[in-house]
């Protein structure tokens, strides 16, 4: 029988991936043809969906976009021997796009059958979790943190010093989490990891209670991923039945629970304690630290909290060891960041590179520049609190300081493209109303604060006082950076300012004098 | 709005089913609303007792999040993203078209009982912006003729 690969990804499904399966289908069965259609994760190259392989003595053939009208004229053409076709790319690995990525953490997304137990076993799957069940939790801390792993979730902390506090705080109960959250604009790279490949995640969790002595993990998932939810707990269940999770893991005696949470559509509950209190069942509000939740976490117990990417990162270091994964990268960011472009771009995607490569290349070698086809304007990296890059800033390399010493941040990798017609008085508007819809409320620079920033700037736009509402909005966000208990009134300044600074005659001010 | 009386039992049932469930207050609000299509604001007092719980406590915990509704939806509701990635490709204007065609703003629901509007901040979806959800499901790249085109195939089921 013909084995054919069509995505359950969200995005290939936004596309039409499903009506692509049922013609094939339907189409096949017409003409007494049986074929078996894999459901994959998507490859990341997002101009190409819904992507359609089909398996080929000579490997696999890959075709796309294919609308379900194609189908019909692609198996005329011979789609089940791979045959020629105006859609016809090949072997897709072959594109310039994909074989030129690192894909460690994404080796199999898009390769394998992501609820299938043998086919990641046959796919290097859980030789981290055989190499971690013979280590001591020092040990395997302790190659986590020679790899250099910063947390991908914004903050960039070393996973392997959260880890350590985690092993070294004694308690009857610990907890893993993993924060699903991904609320940003432009990412959707932890949705990819758990639509294409969940197993992995479930391994590094796994790793990571072994490691620590926790035996219960939660992963935090937003509300506004189903078919992750559902990929997850299709993952979750034949984990449970090959017996790679619950009591006596492979029979080592080590037990490690796992569950899907979700989230309500809170921004601030990505945030690591607001999570933290939202599993718990209240209002994201979020918590004062000290005490860490390393120390003082879910329920009160020692708590890893972690990005899916993170997590997910942690069987190839488990596998192939800390320093294979530190080879990677450059300066103090090491291995790989899987990078997602996304917004007015022409070849959207998630491509994994080592850290180093520069922002141009991001955006034309593999971008290829605007989708409208007009200049590249704005960049926003990192998320709403991430700042706007400009023109000017384009050959910084992709790395946790270089960006800092441009007062910017790499966050969790995504990149959101604008081109000329963008309002840059209008995103740093946009900016200060995400931060009052999204407040959770606790301190008043960022509830009060921002609310009067978006009054400053439209008084500016309005040509109101100019001169000093431009200083009062420098100093609202001032207060809003010094005075805001975590990132979200803290951090909003970054777009706001960085609109500012950069586009100043977009708020109807000189250039080089805001 | 329908009587709680006839919802109770189904709430009374969810409540039972999360009694050893630690931190069950949001899986709880959520199978609610999965069932129900809305948190009956009647059913706090028995969340409340439930779980030891004030009034004050569960509601506040209702409000806090955007996706917990107290009134029943329309019966598709209809979320358009308006974060950074879909501005970029148009998606305000897309706002407006979808907001004019339906009749009503965010938080409302079409006087046929059809539609419900909310925004959204993000679905993942940004490699293919602007996006907007109907229900369950996601569609990518959407134009004002495409959102038409989508509201005519809901509207006739
Ligand atoms: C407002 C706000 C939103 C955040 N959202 C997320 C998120 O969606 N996903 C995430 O992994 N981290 C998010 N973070 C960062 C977390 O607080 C935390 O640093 C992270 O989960 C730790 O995991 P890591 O070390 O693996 O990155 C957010 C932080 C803030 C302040
Ligand atoms: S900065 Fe904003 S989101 Fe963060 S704790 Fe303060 S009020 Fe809450």
């Amino acid at each position: 029988m013909t084995r054919l690969f069509i995505s359950r990804d969200s995005t290939a499904l936004s596309l039409g991936a499903e009506q692509v399966v049922k013609a094939i289908q339907q189409q096949t069965a017409a003409q007494g043809q049986s074929v078996d259609i894999v459901r994959n994760g998507s490859r990341g190259l997002f101009w190409l969906e819904p992507l359609v392989e089909v398996e080929t003595a000579a490997g696999r053939v890959a075709y796309g976009p294919v609308n379900s009208a194609d189908v019909a004229s692609l198996l005329e053409a011979g789609l089940l021997e791979g045959k020629s076709h105006p859609l016809y790319l090949g072997n897709i690995e072959e594109l310039p796009y994909f074989k030129n990525q690192n894909r460690l953490t994404f080796a199999r997304v898009g390769l394998t059958d992501p609820v299938s137990i043998d086919d990641y076993l046959a796919h290097d799957g859980y030789r981290g979790l055989q190499n971690a069940l013979k280590l001591q939790g020092a040990e395997i801390v302790k190659q986590v943190t020679d790899s250099g792993l910063r947390g991908r979730g914004g903050a960039a902390f070393p996973t392997g010093i959260k880890w350590n506090t985690v092993l070294n705080a004694p308690a009857d109960q610990k907890y893993i989490v993993c924060n699903a959250d991904e609320g940003d604009s432009g990412t959707f790279s932890d949705r990819m990891i758990m639509e294409g490949d969940p197993l992995v995640l479930i391994e590094g969790m796994t790793i990571a209670g072994l490691a620590v002595g926790a035996t219960q993990g939660y992963i935090y998932l937003r509300i506004e991923y189903p078919h992750a939810k559902q990929a997850l707990n299709q993952a979750i269940a034949a984990a449970y039945a090959r017996g790679y999770l619950g009591e006596n893991i492979l029979g080592s005696g080590k037990t490690f629970h796992l569950e899907v949470r979700s989230g309500a559509g809170a921004y601030i509950c990505g945030e690591e304690t607001s999570l933290l209190e939202s599993l718990e069942g209240k209002r994201g509000l979020v918590r004062f630290k000290p005490p860490l939740p390393a120390i003082v976490g879910l329920f009160g117990k020692p708590t890893i909290v972690n990005n899916v990417i993170s997590l997910a990162s942690v069987p190839v270091i488990l596998d192939k060891g800390g320093e294979f994964y530190r080879d990677y990268g450059m300066g103090r960011s090491r291995g790989t960041l899987p990078l997602q472009l996304a917004g007015n771009i022409k070849y959207p995607g998630l491509f994994e590179v080592a850290f180093g490569i520069t922002l141009r290349e991001i955006l034309y070698d593999y971008g290829g520049g605007s989708a409208s086809g007009r200049p590249i304007r704005a960049v926003q990296v990192g998320g709403p609190l991430g700042a706007y890059v400009h023109e000017g800033q384009f050959d910084t390399p992709l790395d946790y300081e270089a960006f800092a010493a441009i007062q910017a941040v790499l966050g969790h990798g995504g990149i959101v493209v604008h081109d000329d017609t963008v309002n840059m008085a209008e995103m740093a508007r946009y900016a200060m109303e995400f931060c009052v819809e999204e407040s959770c409320g606790k301190c008043t620079p960022c509830r009060i604060g921002s609310t009067r920033g978006v009054e400053v700037i439209d008084r500016i736009v309005a040509g109101t006082d100019k001169d000093q509402n431009t200083v009062l909005l420098r100093d609202l966000c001032n207060t809003m950076t010094f005075g805001s208990l975590c990132a979200m009134g803290g951090m909003t300044p970054f777009p706001v300012l960085s609109a500012l600074n950069h586009f100043p005659e977009d708020f109807g001010l000189p250039k080089g004098k805001a | 709005m329908q009587d709680y009386q006839n919802q109770r039992s189904t709430v009374l049932q969810i409540l039972d089913e999360h009694q050893s469930m630690p931190g069950s207050l949001l899986p709880i609000l959520h199978a609610i609303q999965d069932t129900l299509g809305y948190i009956p604001p009647a059913a706090v007092a028995d969340i409340a007792s439930a779980l030891h719980l004030s009034k004050a406590e569960v509601h506040g915990v209702i409000t806090f999040y955007h996706y917990f509704r107290e009134t029943p939806p329309g019966k598709h509701t209809i979320r358009i993203c308006r974060a950074e990635s879909c501005q970029s490709m148009n998606s305000k204007g897309l706002e407006k078209h979808a907001k004019a065609k339906l009749n009503i703003d965010y938080h409302e629901t079409t006087a046929d009982g059809q539609f419900s509007l909310e925004p959204v901040y993000c679905m993942g979806n940004c490699a293919c912006s602007p996006s907007i959800a109907i229900d369950d499901e996601v569609y990518g790249r959407v134009t004002p003729e495409k959102f038409d085109q989508l509201l005519a195939c809901k509207g006739a089921e």
